[in-house]
């Protein structure tokens, strides 16, 4: 067996993927979260919870309509952006002009609710949703397996991030939202309906953790807890990559996904630890995270 | 074109307008001359939506603006040129340039508007629209409005901090706009300045209109203006 730094190759490259994948996940989910907090300066506690929604649609499609993947990969982060926007109309709005504790409060607050919610209908033990036939089984690689669904999730992911980077630094609605990120006044002032801008926005950021949620079904079960493992790390990430920053969050998702996975092959007791310890290390030498600009 | 009467402001608690009254017909150029904390700048954001508190009457081609959302003032036919110039870091210059949206047809076209501002021809590709020169700035802030269609420019302080050449280049643009038939507010704290490019001025006191000066009796009143603006 070929051996690397005196590691089996194939246990290496498996836990290279695992990590990937969580690298997928996490880019998603802090990319959204960078991006509600560029425009609405609220930390959304609510995004793994939003999540989880898009998992739950999907699975819904699925057992209520008949309606399998790929069309959920598209309808699921439309309802759940929906939702969102009806979430930030009704509520979130109201604290713009408040503290903005008040905003981690509320979505906070939210979280628990939705995810109350969901337990007390469909329990806490989860249930499978089926990977599309498809993208079942795996390719050999010479040096390890390949899982299909595994790769697809890594590509997919990969292909949303540079979208949304490219829609946001590329295009003219990317330059008003960034100008509008800086001073949002002004760019009213010019004319802009900025706080349709903002809706919009949290609409995009929730659409993007609901496509990370569809993703995520047939990988982890349905539950209504499945946001709860990632959020944490996540908000970590958006932390290390420095708060705001679009491309700062897709390549720290994925770099700390690596890391972690690396961790679990030379000293799997730091897995869970690690991207605490580097976000520590980060802090105290780039306190504005790797990627964040200075003011 | 525009005319503003019994114009209040605040600030939180701080009452800064106190019943500002002045018109701007089509065509002109208007300046509000005054001292630091007159309130020209106040007056200027008032017209624009972006004094949180403010009552009175802004009639601008007939219709009311006290009420409207900033968004809306702008698609009125109204464009603001900031005192501190409101370049964008986080876009190009290219980018800053296109930002403002067309509110109206009429507006100049690109390559009118690098005629105008060779220099921003220039430096189009400049990645940050914040590494530009303090004069190049205020060109681009400038030239972006222009633009957006819109026919009524207020532009706050647009010589500030700017060498001497520079100063004269925008005097030079400021009466190219009036010739195209734009219609100027011009705030000045450098009267000298304004008499180059006006047709009338206004003088601020705490918060309203003490006088109203034609630019061809500027010359004839400059002591009454000395007294006025404490030079």
């Amino acid at each position: 067996m070929m051996m690397i730094f005196g590691i089996p190759a194939p246990l290496l490259f498996g836990q290279l993927l695992l990590g990937l994948i969580n690298g997928a996940f996490y880019a998603l989910l802090s990319l959204g979260l960078a991006v509600i907090f560029g425009m609405l300066n609220i930390i959304n506690f609510a995004h793994g919870a939003l999540f989880m929604m898009g998992a739950f649609a999907s699975w819904m499609l699925l057992n209520y309509l008949g309606i399998g993947y790929f069309p959920a990969l598209i309808l699921s982060p439309i309802i759940i952006g929906i939702f969102g926007i009806v979430l930030e109309r009704v509520m979130i709005s109201r604290l713009y002009k408040i503290d903005h504790v008040y905003g981690l409060l509320l979505t906070f607050g939210l979280a628990l609710v939705i995810e109350g919610l969901f337990r007390n209908y469909y329990g806490s033990s989860g249930m499978p949703y089926q990977i599309p036939h498809i993208l079942q089984g795996a390719t050999n690689l010479g040096f390890m397996f390949l899982p299909i669904y595994r790769a697809w999730v890594v590509l997919a992911a990969l292909v949303v991030c540079i979208a949304t980077w490219a829609v946001i630094e590329k295009t003219s609605l990317g330059a008003k939202l960034r100008a509008a990120t800086e001073n949002a006044p002004l760019v009213r002032a010019f004319g802009v309906n900025v706080p349709r801008m903002v809706t919009l926005t949290y609409g995009g950021g929730v659409a993007l953790a609901a496509f990370a949620g569809v993703l995520a079904a047939p990988i982890y079960s349905v539950n209504p807890n499945m946001g709860d493992n990632f959020i944490n790390t996540v908000f970590a990430v958006v932390v290390i990559g420095g708060m705001g920053s679009i491309m700062g969050s897709i390549i720290t998702g994925f770099g700390l996904g690596v890391i972690e996975g690396l961790t679990k092959v030379f000293y799997p007791q730091a897995s869970a630890t690690v991207v605490f310890l580097v976000m520590v290390i980060v802090l105290l030498f780039l306190p504005r995270g790797l990627f964040g600009k200075t003011a | 074109m525009l005319e503003v009467r019994d114009l209040n402001a605040w600030y939180g608690e701080s009452h800064v307008l106190h019943g500002a009254a002045f018109e701007v017909r089509e065509g002109e150029v208007v300046t509000l001359l005054g001292r630091n904390g007159a309130g020209k700048t106040t007056t200027m954001k008032s017209i624009m939506g972006l004094v949180p508190c403010r009552d009175g009457t802004i009639r601008f081609r007939g219709r009311e603006l006290i009420g409207l959302p900033s968004d809306a003032i702008a698609r009125s036919g109204i464009a603001f040129c900031p005192e501190e110039r409101g370049i964008f870091g986080s876009l190009s210059v290219t980018e800053n340039l296109l930002l403002p949206p067309v509110v109206a047809p009429g507006g100049l076209d690109i390559d009118t508007i690098y005629a105008l501002f060779p220099n921003l021809k220039e430096r189009a590709r400049t990645a940050q629209g914040t590494k530009l020169s303090g004069g190049e700035q205020q060109m681009l802030a400038i030239a972006r409005i222009l633009r957006t269609g819109a026919r009524m420019l207020l532009l706050d302080e647009p010589t500030e901090g700017l060498a001497p050449v520079i100063v004269q280049q925008i005097g030079h643009t400021i009466r190219e706009i009036k010739n195209r038939g734009f219609t100027v507010l011009l705030v000045e704290q450098n009267f000298r300045f304004a008499a180059t490019v006006a047709d009338r001025h206004y003088v601020m006191e705490h918060g309203r209109m003490v006088d109203m000066i034609p630019n061809h009796l500027l010359n004839s009143r400059l002591d009454k203006l000395h007294e006025y603006l404490g030079v």
